[in-house]
């Protein structure tokens, strides 16, 4: 899948709540529990199916955190592919219609 | 410690409502023997209020919402009020008898990202199971919805409540719920109604039963931890609290009151009136209940089981006084 075309959903099955800056998620499916820092928040926050992932990375974490942007791209891929492995996040290269509850 | 945990410690510590139980209802189509509610309407919040309390819990970083009741599916607003908890991404876990869910109800259920469903079993035996929520048929009702609900992958789990009436069956429900694929919960617990009459507490299993039950895996995982000669307290145990009631945990009625906790009725403020924030952050019941360390009960504080005690608040506040024993967990 090229890169660019890359666009990121939250899955309608997961539950999730920020706490003193950190993300808590939780996928209903199977009980997994995970805790996000910042930067995954950010992108977790921005995965609203219509922008592509490399978007939300130029313009929500290199622009803020001043960090190179190949490396934050690949970082980035890294972080979706685990939680999408987890069914937390949907990925897809259209833009995705968020799932309805 | 694991995740799920240091989540639990660090909303605790910051004051964070982790967790809210809320009763959409205390209308029901049983009649438990064992109930502590009175089953009438005084005024339920419309879908409105209450979808109006959702966005300010959400807003107050609950992240664990369970809905129960009273029966909660008669609210025939009811998939409603759980879409819009589902909207704020609350992970949700119903409580419910069950009677009311038929296989579209079960669908409907299992596109909702729901967490867990638990249900109220109290005997493998219809007959037992009936004679205790007064409802015909109420068994074979429920088990049929287990059934329906376990086909939609949906994570299920059978509370059962122990009281004299089916002291026996717990073992026999245990199975039941293997065989359904389900979990299973035990509880020995009988609480008084919510208006201090203590009739219902007649049922609970006496004392000198209650080491049989104990020895129930289920319960207690690993009996030679829970029953081994506790260890003096520490000065660390002395300055800890008894529970999340209060601290990261509370209560919400169909009427908007706020409690500490399901079962420590000391009236905090009504979300009707109050900001749900406001009565979480201000009120002096609460900062009250929160001010309670162990070296601060009065009995307590001296049981070489403080460390390690269930002890619950609620339970004794309803006994006389929130800083006195519950003596329900004494016996434990």
């Amino acid at each position: 899948m090229p890169e660019d075309c890359i666009y990121i959903a939250r899955s309608s099955a997961i539950a999730a709540r920020a706490l003193a800056g950190e993300m808590m998620v939780m996928n209903s499916a199977d009980s997994t529990f995970f805790t996000l820092n910042e930067v995954a928040t950010i992108i977790f926050q921005a995965a609203d199916g219509q922008t592509p992932l490399r978007e939300i990375v130029r313009l929500r974490i290199c622009e803020e955190f001043d960090i190179d942007p190949n490396q934050a791209q690949a970082d980035a891929e890294r972080f979706v592919a685990e939680l999408s492995s987890h069914g937390i996040l949907i990925v897809s290269n259209q833009p995705l219609v968020a799932e309805a509850v | 410690m694991s995740l799920m945990s240091e989540i639990g410690q660090k909303a605790f510590n910051l004051g964070v409502p982790l967790a809210v139980h809320m009763d959409v209802t205390y209308r029901c189509n049983e009649r438990c023997v064992h109930c502590y509610l009175d089953h009438d309407d005084h005024g339920e919040m419309t879908t409105s209020e209450i979808k109006g309390v959702l966005d300010q819990l959400a807003e107050a970083g609950v992240f664990f919402l369970t809905f129960s009741g009273g029966e909660v599916f008669m609210r025939r607003d009811f998939f409603d009020l759980v879409e819009h908890a589902r909207r704020l991404m609350f992970n949700v876990k119903i409580k419910t008898n069950a009677v009311m869910i038929h296989e579209k109800e079960a669908q409907r259920i299992g596109q909702l990202g729901i967490d867990t469903i638990q249900i109220s079993v109290y005997s493998h035996r219809a007959e037992v199971h009936d004679a205790i929520t007064k409802l015909p048929h109420s068994f074979e009702r429920t088990i049929q919805a287990i059934r329906f609900l376990h086909d939609q992958g949906l994570r299920v789990t059978i509370a059962n409540v122990l009281m004299t009436a089916n002291s026996a069956d717990h073992a026999g429900v245990q199975q039941l719920a293997a065989d359904l694929g389900v979990q299973y919960t035990l509880d020995p617990t009988i609480t008084p109604m919510m208006d201090g009459n203590t009739s219902v507490l007649a049922l609970r299993i006496p004392g000198e039963a209650l080491p049989e039950i104990f020895h129930n895996p289920a319960l207690v995982t690993n009996q030679e931890e829970f029953c081994a000669p506790p260890k003096p307290p520490s000065d660390e145990d002395l300055e800890g609290y008894s529970c999340s009631a209060g601290h990261s945990f509370c209560y919400i009625s169909p009427y908007g009151d706020v409690f500490p906790c399901v079962q420590f009725p000391l009236p905090t403020g009504n979300v009707r009136q109050q900001k749900f924030l406001d009565i979480w952050n201000f009120s002096p019941q609460l900062k009250e209940v929160r001010s309670i360390r162990a070296k601060d009960l009065s009995v307590c504080s001296s049981c070489s089981h403080v460390g390690s005690c269930s002890r619950c608040p609620g339970l004794a506040y309803m006994e006389g006084s929130m800083r006195g024993p519950s003596t329900a967990d004494c016996e434990k």
